[in-house]
């Protein structure tokens, strides 16, 4: 396929060659699916349009030819953006826009009544798309669909439907080719069988190695917490030597205190932004137009920065706090720099002591290329009820077909006829033992076709599409500016721990909380206050398992000549205080704090397993009275906090009675509920919290919770029960690797009991993802903290 | 008001004085006048799931008439009540009461009969209700108001609110408790809860008034007035 000639005199009159996988890309323009893998900055986006533009440019095609897909809305701006130069510059006849929440009304409404040539949307907007009764007109002369960051969609739900959605898409438009693109992954067969059945792989070049270092601080890092602060002077240094600097976090709230320190130290007054997914599209369209034009020296950001094409002039990224994960670390320095064959430059911030060890780790995994990653599971069975409810609302469909198109969907290939069957089933009438519906089911059978009974119905369904669970968040904005800008959203539980004259931080700004006006936070500016910070969930990554063993063997060394002094000295602390946690055994640590008695099982057994090992010890602690509170875990312990000391760590680690314990606690847990709510909002069992709330209306809806307790006492085998179970084992290990966990490690326990934390356990103290127990300990700080307010208001 | 303080045993009602009657908020979310053999519960809502259904939302799990009847079920048994008084918003709308399916509606029966039932109209079921028993807007007992919302015509026992409140990091549906007034959480299973702290509330209960946390244990505490708190 040859390019146009005006478009390949543009690309000269710039200086620009075609890459050998760009070239390669035009070459296998009919094939029927294509999976690009390239580091960023590689022209891979063009790469991926390049077919399209040839094919457009004689202008005869009429309406949608090229679907472009990408996770955010941020990389759908920024791709028309740059898509429009050289087509423009071209003076090709092609008509680009994107599509996304942020799209006006008029604006969608126009595109839909009269779509561009290439439309550059997110899975979302495609669903809602799909669900129209016009989508077989929208769709029809569609020729090519781009996925963009495949890898990203892949790791979630969002490309479960997004799948589901192409399925459709080829059944409206048959004959569509599918291009995948992707940064760097360590199994690049499975992802391309994720896109298609029968997928082509194309690997470009992957460039220099990526100079990768850890910052070197004259100040050490602290024990726990902290989030890089103390590293502020070395980054400035940093950021003065470079033309743009990434400074990425790994939660909305570190970025945001972060950034707030960093300001009070930047005296040479260097323009520095901040971009997370909590700050209000006008401010982040801000920073994002002042990257694009070079204003910005630095920008502090999060995930919500992690992909997309060519950002400008960034040649150095910062890291801070621990990676996670090797695969994530370096697909987020391929973006530095820009110019595809200078090497990438990166360097780690560890936000505590630990962090510094899980850097030395990750670094060591960058330079031996040991990607890391779990193989993805199948598609989840909440997506494709959703998907069977928006499909209904474009059409009435037959069983049998929307079942041969859903197994064309890559991560449902394996789904069985009765698993479609009860998802059905589940979508039409509830699917409940109790056969209560008949009059009123959401769907009927008419005619042979699945239809909806109630067609109104179908604006509700579409305002509830699309896997993405919000927390629930409120508006931020200026008191006396209820029209005006808002400044970003925080999350309802942090809202309603504020009182008036309480400072929080967004967007960089120091604010003083005023009240709530209906469902919006109203503040003033507060300059120069300590702010109490807003928590933000954000997302979580674990880290991956082989991460974890990598940094387990670097804790067995006598010495660590390759880490900082003051990790060494950590380290020997450690050693001396209590022991080092060693392969095959386990290191139990207890110890009082803060009021409460903590116990800290270190088993480097990776989140799931010490996930599940809190849930089973827990259940045990909880059955021999001492009460405890609640827990956490991360990749390399479990910290569980209670009222009572425990004394025989071993007796909680029979194997005996596991199955039957871990059974009846995992089910009545707050794992499990919170992971019901998620499945239930998914699959339409639930409204998303967030649609037109009514102001008065808050006594008419009801926790999750009340329907996740009624379905398990009178219909225990229902289809969302079993979905939730299955989603929550996803985060947890199964009972036979539990048990021969167990048998190994029981003879091999070391217990210590210390006076206080030990330097090891300090970092599991600021973990996010605590799990509640719900036990005697609850009831009896309840009833104590009952008995003191009585007192206090003189009542008793 | 005397509290019921038994230490080290969670308590399953909380004892006070209305006036001069002598009342248990019991840990179900139900009222008991022992004196009188009366139980009162409020704000029902029978038929919520099929009320959901017909108007073309999510199919909702349809067992909590079932569910509702067992704990009024077992109230009943524990206290042998001979009259009962359900205190407004008993069923989610008009066709809610034609609605509850047969082996609900005999559950119901069974529990009426032999029983003096009293329904006192709500908002979401004014009018008249097929089912047996006695319909009235309120009534009078013994110098006790019962209506299904707040008047200024005290001492009085309502519903209608739903009220919640939270301690130590959950909430609970509660009873709100004063000298004047009481006013009873929410009995039925799939109902929601406005905040003790809401002004509708505070504007209600006096400045020393009680919220009676139910679920586990009947547990009081100072009644949450301002959001910070909550």
């Amino acid at each position: 396929m040859e390019l146009p000639r005006p478009l390949l005199d543009w690309f000269s009159a710039q200086g620009w060659a075609l890459h050998p996988h760009q070239q390669a890309m035009l070459a296998r323009a009919q094939a029927a699916a294509t999976l690009l893998i390239a580091p960023t900055g590689g022209g891979k986006t063009l790469a991926g349009f390049l077919p399209s533009l040839a094919e457009l440019a004689d202008g005869r095609h009429k309406g949608l030819h090229t679907l472009y897909i990408s996770p955010l809305k941020a990389l759908t701006a920024d791709i028309r953006r740059n898509l429009r130069r050289p087509v423009e510059g071209a003076g090709l006849p092609i008509r680009i826009e994107d599509r996304t929440g942020d799209t006006t009304y008029t604006q969608r409404r126009r595109q839909r009544a009269d779509p561009p040539h290439i439309l550059l949307t997110t899975p979302e907007s495609l669903a809602l798309l799909l669900s129209y009764e016009d989508a077989p007109r929208i769709f029809a002369g569609v020729q090519r669909v781009i996925v963009d960051e495949i890898h990203a969609l892949a790791e979630s739900k969002r490309g479960d439907l997004l799948m589901l959605g192409l399925a459709r898409l080829a059944r409206l438009a048959p004959g569509l080719r599918r291009v995948g693109l992707s940064a760097t992954v360590e199994d690049p067969p499975a992802l391309a069988r994720f896109l298609a059945a029968d997928c082509d792989i194309l690997q470009a070049d992957a460039g220099p190695e990526p100079d990768i270092a850890m910052l070197e601080t004259t100040a050490p890092p602290p024990w726990a917490g902290g989030g890089g602060r103390y590293a502020i002077p070395a980054i400035l240094d940093q950021v003065m030597r470079h033309r743009t600097t990434l400074i990425f976090h790994n939660t909305r709230a570190q970025a945001e205190i972060f950034f707030h320190h960093l300001w009070l130290a930047n005296s040479d007054d260097l323009p520095i932004g901040i971009h997370h997914g909590s700050l209000s599209r006008e401010q982040r369209d801000r920073v994002e137009q002042a990257m694009a034009d070079g204003r910005l020296r630095a920008i502090v950001c999060t995930g919500s920065l992690d992909l997309g094409i060519d950002w400008g002039d960034v040649d150095l990224v910062i890291q801070v706090g621990a990676p996670k994960n090797v695969k994530r670390l370096v697909q987020r320095i391929g973006r530095a720099n820009h110019r595809y064959n200078a090497p990438s430059k990166a360097l780690l911030v560890p936000a505590n002591r630990f962090e510094v060890v899980e850097c030395q780790a990750a670094l060591d995994a960058v330079k031996a290329h040991a990607l890391d990653g779990d193989p993805r599971g199948a598609g989840p069975l909440d997506v494709l009820c959703q998907h069977i409810l928006a499909t209904a609302c474009a059409a009435g469909f037959d069983a049998d077909q929307l079942y041969a198109e859903v197994i064309s969907a890559g991560p449902y290939a394996a789904l069985t006829r009765a698993e479609f069957d009860a998802c059905l089933e589940f979508t039409a009438t509830g699917g409940y033992a109790l056969r209560a519906y008949d009059k009123w089911q959401r769907l009927m059978l008419r005619a042979g076709l699945w239809t909806l009974r109630d067609p109104r119905t179908a604006a509700v369904i579409r305002q509830n599409l699309g896997t993405i669970i919000d927390t629930e968040t409120l508006k931020v904005r200026l008191k006396g500016r209820m029209g005006g800008t808002p400044l970003g959203e925080i999350e309802e539980a942090f809202a309603s721990t504020l009182t008036p004259g309480d400072t929080f931080l967004i967007g960089g700004q120091v604010v003083r909380y005023e009240g709530l006006n209906e469902l919006t936070v109203e503040v003033t500016r507060q300059p120069g206050r300590d702010p109490k910070v807003a928590v933000f969930s954000g997302s979580k990554f674990a880290t991956s398992t082989q991460l974890s063993e990598r940094l387990l063997q670097i804790l067995q060394q006598p010495d660590w000549p390759d880490l900082p002094a003051h990790t060494n000295d950590w380290l020997s602390l450690q050693r001396e205080l209590s022991h080092l946690p060693a392969p095959g055994r386990l290191l139990i640590e207890t110890f009082p704090y803060d009021g409460r008695q903590h116990l800290c099982l270190y088993g480097f057994a990776g989140r799931n397993a010490q996930q599940t090992l809190g849930l089973l010890l827990t259940k045990r602690m909880e059955d021999q009275g001492l009460a405890p509170l609640g827990f956490v875990a991360t990749d390399y312990a479990t910290l569980i906090w209670g009222l009572h000391e425990t004394t025989d760590p071993a007796r909680l680690l029979g194997r005996d009675t596991l199955r039957h314990d871990l059974e009846t606690w995992l089910a009545g847990n707050a794992v499990m509920k919170r992971t019901f709510r998620n499945t239930a909002i998914i699959a339409g069992l639930i409204e998303r919290s967030n649609q037109g709330r009514r102001k008065s209306g808050r006594q008419a809806t009801f926790s999750s919770d009340i329907l996740y307790d009624t379905l398990r006492k009178y219909d225990p085998d229902h289809l969302m029960l079993q979905i939730t179970r299955q989603e929550a084992m996803r985060g947890l290990i199964d009972f036979g690797r539990l048990e021969d966990m167990l048998t190994r490690l029981a003879p091999h326990i070391d217990h210590v009991r210390l006076d206080r934390p030990s330097p090891l356990a300090a970092p599991l103290f600021l973990e996010v993802g605590k799990v509640p127990v719900d036990g005697a300990g609850r009831e009896k700080l309840a009833e104590a903290a009952a008995a003191q307010l009585m007192r206090d208001a003189g009542l008793a | 008001m005397k509290t019921v303080a038994r230490a080290g045993k969670t308590a399953t009602m909380y004892r006070f004085s209305l006036a001069s009657a002598a009342l248990c908020a019991l840990k179900s979310g139900a009222l008991w006048w022992p004196d009188q053999a009366l139980l009162v519960v409020s704000d029902l809502h029978f038929g919520k799931s099929e009320r959901l259904a017909r108007r073309g939302g999510a199919l909702l799990p349809p067992f909590e008439n079932r569910d509702t009847l067992q704990r009024l079920d077992d109230d009943i048994e524990a206290t042998q009540a001979r009259r009962v008084i359900c205190l407004g918003d008993s069923f989610d709308d008009l066709a809610a009461a034609e609605g509850l399916g047969d082996t609900d509606q005999l559950w119901l029966l069974r529990l009426m009969a032999g029983r003096d039932w009293i329904w006192i109209e709500g908002n979401h079921d004014a009018g008249p209700v097929s089912i047996g028993g006695s319909h009235l807007r309120e009534i009078r007992i013994d110098g006790l108001q019962f209506r299904h919302i707040a008047t200024p015509d005290t001492p009085e026992i309502s519903g209608h609110y739903h009220p919640k409140a939270r301690l130590a990091g959950r909430s609970q549906r509660c009873f709100l408790i004063d000298r004047n007034r009481v006013i009873l959480p929410a009995y039925g299973t799939y109902t929601g809860g406005l905040w003790s702290d809401d002004p509708a509330l505070t504007s209600l209960m006096q400045a020393t008034a009680l919220a009676v946390l139910i679920g586990k244990r009947a547990l009081p505490i100072p009644m949450p007035r301002d959001a910070g708190g909550r």
